[in-house]
């Protein structure tokens, strides 16, 4: 809490964000900012709208309605011109690394160096290794994807994410699917990058040991709705039902509202 | 079921195809853009990628392809040379098989290996990387998926099936010789001069048209079906599958579509 003075400016601002698939609304009138410099985690079941929600960040979804602020611009009414610009300024690390199979782990660094900057073939040589090696992956520029573990491709992935310095990054679910040190080795990553670069770094995950360690400030998302947001600190001394049963693990109640189950079994009718 | 509801199901399924028609034009016209106006943008062709592509399509498909129009060249023959033999003028086979290949089987047997070969791994290929979330990860590096990855694959398409389909009718007309020369009096040289004798630009140009045609659909159909696969490793098939089946009944369409033309077209 002490940081907060530091992070005065706002680097993405909600407003009133609502999501839907077809007809069904996901996310039900989202309100937070993220500020410059801070990791936020957004904690969340499945289900609950936390993936819907980081894929509208990064305009991979267009919200029905409400504001997202980033870099000036609105995303819910932006041109596809000003969309790519921003694209540039963020890095997003998918669940699976999402790694092009067909090209060397350099060559998917190399990629956003080669789509949108003018340098020659041997500086973004240079940053690749330079990048390969702020995520421990030295050495490995020209193994496939294929041949790497799971750890290391979501590393790699990081790396990608890295290439064109950004100055917002997004996770989706760091630690999934990784066994418990390789996840901490992620986590660690995570830290590191805070440290070094100050860059605004927003996780979505549902691993609560990894959000504490991590996160500066957690926002819990539950049914599409923010339930609570707040520092870590305060998030882990909160009295909020809804957060208690997150944070304590409590199974679902077998039958939440009887008379919802019933109407259920029913039908409606 | 009363005519009611029937009505409205052939509505729905007329709409439906017609959307799907205009996803597949939109998608060919977006790669259009990227190749004839993208240039002049600041976006560059993706040469290394089309000559890849084009090196998938074309190359690697010579062998296969030889061997299937050399053998519909020596059917076709047969087939003719059925008839033709009743009339005793069992010399026109060259001109039956220069023709039957030029015009129509050469560029759709091209059509329907290429769509075996290529259709389908083009299905395949992008609706992996859109399963494995590659697709979201070329957007979020501000890289237009279509220009990434559909518009070396046209550029690669309508190329390289002219030329396969070149290819094709050579063999083909080559498979037509070994009949001419085991069971027609032909020499080599006769069978060759006769098929040459037989074919006017038209008949050529005609095919080509056609195989352009072919290359454009197929590309679209399986870029269209990738880009469509939704979530799991089971629609990948799922799309590759409808890839090829929509591929071979569109290119029957066009097929059908550009011959009635042409015919109109001679006639006048």
């Amino acid at each position: 809490m002490v940081q907060t003075a530091e992070h005065a400016e706002t680097m993405i601002s909600l407003h009133n964000l609502r999501v839907s698939y077809g007809d069904r609304e996901i996310l039900h009138g989202i309100n937070f900012d993220v500020m410059r410099g801070e990791t936020l985690v957004i904690l969340g079941g499945s289900g609950s709208g936390k993936s819907t929600l980081l894929r509208t960040l990064v305009g991979l979804e267009k919200p029905n309605s409400g504001e997202i602020w980033l870099r000036g611009k609105n995303l819910a009414a932006i041109s596809s011109q000003d969309m790519e610009e921003i694209r540039k300024k963020i890095g997003m690390s998918f669940q699976g690394g999402a790694l092009f199979g067909s090209m060397t782990v350099g060559e998917n660094v190399a990629l956003p160096l080669r789509e949108h900057t003018k340098l020659e073939d041997s500086t973004i040589g240079i940053i690749v290794r330079l990048k390969l090696d702020q995520v421990g992956l030295a050495g490995f520029e020209n193994y496939m994807p294929s041949q790497l573990s799971g750890g290391m491709k979501k590393r790699a992935a990081v790396a990608r994410a890295l290439a064109m310095d950004p100055e917002i990054l997004f996770f989706d679910e760091p630690s999934a699917g990784l066994d418990p040190i390789i996840a901490a080795g992620v986590d660690q990553l995570i830290l590191e990058l805070k440290k070094a670069f100050h860059m605004t770094i927003i996780v979505v995950t549902h691993e609560l040991a990894s959000a504490f360690l991590i996160a500066d400030r957690m926002v819990l998302i539950d049914k599409g709705n923010v339930v609570a947001i707040g520092p870590a600190v305060e998030m882990r001394a909160s009295t909020h039902p809804r957060v208690r049963q997150f944070l304590d693990r409590v199974a679902e109640p077998e039958v939440a509202q009887e008379l919802d189950y019933l109407q259920m079994l029913t039908e409606n009718r | 079921m009363n005519v009611v509801e029937l009505t409205s199901q052939i509505g729905g399924s007329v709409t439906d195809s017609l959307a799907y028609l205009g996803g597949l034009a939109s998608l060919a016209g977006r790669a259009a853009y990227f190749t004839f106006v993208g240039p002049f943008r600041g976006k560059p062709l993706r040469f290394p990628r089309a000559v890849s592509q084009a090196m998938q399509v074309g190359v690697r498909a010579l062998p296969i392809l030889s061997l299937i129009t050399f053998f519909i060249g020596l059917i076709l023959a047969l087939q003719a040379a059925y008839e033709l033999r009743r009339l005793g003028a069992i010399t026109l086979v060259a001109n039956g098989v220069a023709i039957g290949m030029t015009r129509e089987l050469g560029p759709l047997i091209t059509a329907v290996v290429v769509i075996g070969r290529s259709g389908s791994a083009f299905a395949a290929e992008i609706g992996t990387m859109k399963v494995s979330e590659e697709i979201d990860a070329l957007e979020t590096m501000a890289i237009h998926p279509v220009d990434f990855l559909v518009t070396p694959k046209f550029l690669a398409m309508i190329v390289m099936l002219p030329c396969l389909t070149i290819w094709a009718n050579s063999m083909g007309i080559l498979g037509g010789a070994l009949f001419g020369v085991a069971q027609a009096n032909f020499t080599w040289t006769r069978y060759i001069r006769a098929s040459l004798d037989a074919l006017y630009l038209r008949d050529i140009v005609t095919g080509l048209v056609k195989s352009v045609m072919f290359g454009i659909t197929i590309t679209a159909v399986g870029c269209y079906e990738g880009l469509a696969t939704g979530a799991g490793a089971e629609q990948v098939g799922r799309a590759t599958t409808r890839a090829v089946v929509v591929s071979i009944f569109l290119v029957i369409l066009v097929d059908l579509v550009f011959t009635i033309l042409f015919f109109f077209m001679s006639a006048q």
